[in-house]
């Protein structure tokens, strides 16, 4: 992991392989079980993936405490280091900021790849589309989150200090943003016409978090995007299924039509 | 010293029907609204002799659940406002961090010490974990939105000039004038619940009053040692008023009576920590470093040893027995005699304190033992507890 400044903002980033720009941007957990997708994904491109700020080693300024925060905070990102024709991928948590920051400008993105995102609320006020993950068992969280928790999720009984205090660390800073309204901007939802830039929705056909009609829904509201369903993966398919997810990726990247 | 009587109301009739979650989970369908009227009635009527015996009187409050069924610990209050002449009345208290609208605290609380003529002692309260579920209020910035809250109920109660200008953090008004104006000036005492010798500090830098709830033999000491210590470091002076500590009392004429009753109200002890596990401990309420712990025993055990013996031994709230809660200081039970003893040694071994919490009303124990209770207290053990810390 390096540091970058963006501003006043330290953050640690993984930057890995060589290749046209792709920005990765992590959900709320789990990050350390990126590591064989981002090998997947650095053989072709320049993967560049920010841990937010509160997550990881990324210190929060006070005045960070929306999601709209960083969404600038990721356009100016790219603004500083110039970067052009950029695959945006997001996941989760970092799927809503993708979308925060397409509403926004679009004019150093090429492309958009969405895994099992939140951020927008399509039920009415007594439906829940997003599952109260804060609400749910321990065990049952986990059935719900992957296809295969016994070989997806970490034996959290045998995590040391530092990673279990990390988790926890990610897990606060994820509430902080995104407790209230629950993992979704009200007001996006009226602005996602502005996403005009080709789009891949990708949903894990078992995910039980957020389940795919929520990505078929989001979908059907971009201007320019496809759905396709991973098999065998819950909410975090990059983790289940990397090389289904890094192909999709690539496939879409490459494809001259939607 | 001064005593104070505390009851968390409970609605104890739903507990043979709960299982393992006594908070948060629990359908609302278990409430007897009759038997709750006259549940609420007798809490009140034990709480009103207390102005009788001499006894102060000490409310608090929980959300979504039959241990504790004063959900709003200002109702009770206003109620003993008018009720009560002489005594004393804590509220211990209002969860500001949880309150959407701190000017309504402000209100509240200034009404009560009007009409109870200056009566009232108010305390402002971080809640345990499980009061975030109901609440949904932010676990990760919730001390900040506390001392914000804390912060401007305290400027509404001191301004007497018109409206002022507030936009926080988390607070926004822009016409902030609350009426009426408190009767104690420059506003009633403030207390805080503690539970660690971290929030001890904060408390003591800002001259609050401490209420230590349920740390026993083993965690008091280097609370109150912490209070003592930011006390004189920021130079305000930490007298023994400044210090409480709860205490669960049962006093009869008789060892075995004294005994009995105690074993009752300990139903407070062993169902108040029933909590489904993944509302224990929601992101950001408690350290990364201790959420971590949490996260590797799944939960299980993040409040595992907050009770222990004085030989270091863990004991289990939900089991505990009389001899174990006066061993682990969270009980003083037995004859006047016995409670005045077991009082006086953990008086000594914590550095002494100002106030005695007493729960004399708790989880079981009827109307009737509760009186009796109350009432031995204040004749027999009262005066010569009085005379402590002077």
């Amino acid at each position: 992991m390096e540091r970058i400044n963006i501003g006043e903002v330290s953050l640690e980033m993984l930057t890995a392989g060589n290749g046209p720009p792709l920005l990765f941007l992590h959900g709320g957990d789990y990050f350390a079980q990126h590591q064989e997708f981002f090998g997947r994904l650095a053989r072709r491109w320049q993967v560049i993936a920010p841990r937010h700020p509160g997550f990881g080693g990324s210190v929060r300024p006070d005045g960070f405490r929306a999601i709209h925060d960083l969404a600038y905070l990721y356009l100016d990102l790219l603004d500083r280091q110039d970067l052009r024709d950029v695959v945006l991928v997001g996941s989760s948590f970092g799927g809503w900021i993708a979308l925060e920051m397409c509403v926004r400008c679009l004019q150093r993105i090429g492309r958009l790849a969405l895994i099992d995102s939140v951020g927008v609320k399509f039920g009415g006020r007594e439906e829940r589309d997003i599952v109260d993950v804060y609400a749910l068992p321990s065990a049952e969280l986990l059935e719900r989150m992957f296809f295969d928790p016994a070989t997806a999720a970490p034996d959290f009984a045998r995590l040391d200090d530092g990673e279990a205090s990390s988790i926890a660390r990610d897990r606060a800073a994820t509430a902080l943003y995104g407790w209230r309204p629950y993992m979704h901007n009200p007001g996006l939802r009226q602005w996602l016409h502005r996403v005009r830039v080709p789009t891949l929705v990708m949903w894990g056909e078992n995910d039980r978090i957020v389940e795919p009609d929520y990505g078929e829904r989001l979908c059907r509201l971009l201007p320019s995007a496809r759905f396709e369903l991973i098999g065998q993966a819950g909410h975090y398919p990059q983790i289940e299924r990397p090389d289904d997810v890094a192909d999709a990726i690539e496939r879409f990247a490459r494809a001259e039509v939607l | 010293m001064k005593v104070w009587h505390f009851s968390e109301m409970a609605y104890h009739p739903a507990w043979p029907q709960l299982g393992e979650s006594y908070r948060v989970i629990i359908p609302s369908r278990l409430y007897d609204p009759k038997i709750g009227a006259d549940l609420y009635h007798r809490y009140l009527d034990e709480w009103a002799l207390c102005d009788e015996l001499g006894i102060n009187i000490m409310t608090n409050e929980h959300h979504a659940t039959a241990t504790c069924a004063d959900s709003v610990c200002t109702i009770p209050m206003a109620i003993l406002a008018r009720e009560t002449k002489k005594v004393r009345l804590l509220a211990l208290g209002m969860p500001i961090g949880n309150r959407n609208d701190p000017i309504r605290v402000a209100e509240e609380y200034a009404t009560i010490d009007v009409i109870s003529r200056g009566r009232l002692e108010m305390g402002f309260v971080k809640g345990v974990p499980f009061e975030i579920a109901p609440a949904n209020t932010n676990p990760a910035d919730l001390m900040e939105r506390f001392w914000e809250a804390h912060d401007l109920i305290l400027k509404a109660m001191m301004s007497h000039d018109g409206p002022f200008n507030w936009e926080g953090t988390h607070f926004h008004y822009r016409q902030v004038n609350v009426w009426p104006r408190p009767w104690q000036q420059p506003h009633p005492p403030v207390w805080m619940p503690v539970g660690s010798p971290g929030s001890a500090s904060e408390a003591a830098a800002r001259g609050m009053t401490i209420g230590v709830l349920n740390t026993g033999w083993m965690r008091t000491p280097a609370i109150y040692e912490a209070y003592r210590k930011t006390a004189a470091e920021t130079g305000r002076p930490a007298t023994l008023d400044k210090l409480a500590y709860m205490a669960l009392i049962g006093v009869g004429e008789t060892r075995e009576d004294g005994w009995r009753r105690a074993d009752q109200i300990l139903g407070y002890s062993r169902t108040s920590g029933i909590v489904a596990p993944q509302f224990m401990n929601p992101p950001g309420y408690a350290s990364a470093a201790q959420s971590g712990q949490a996260l590797k025993t799944s939960g299980a055990g993040f409040r595992a040893g907050r009770i222990q013996s004085r030989d270091g031994r863990n004991i289990d709230p939900r089991t505990m027995s009389v001899a174990d809660a006066i061993d682990a200081g969270l009980a003083f039970a037995g004859t006047p005699d016995d409670v005045y003893g077991q009082l006086l040694a953990f008086y000594d071994h914590v550095g002494g304190f100002g106030h005695l919490l007493m729960m004399g009303q708790g989880g079981l124990l009827d109307h009737k033992e509760t009186v009796a209770n109350l009432t031995l207290f204040s004749k027999e053990v009262l005066p010569r507890v009085e005379d402590v810390a002077g």
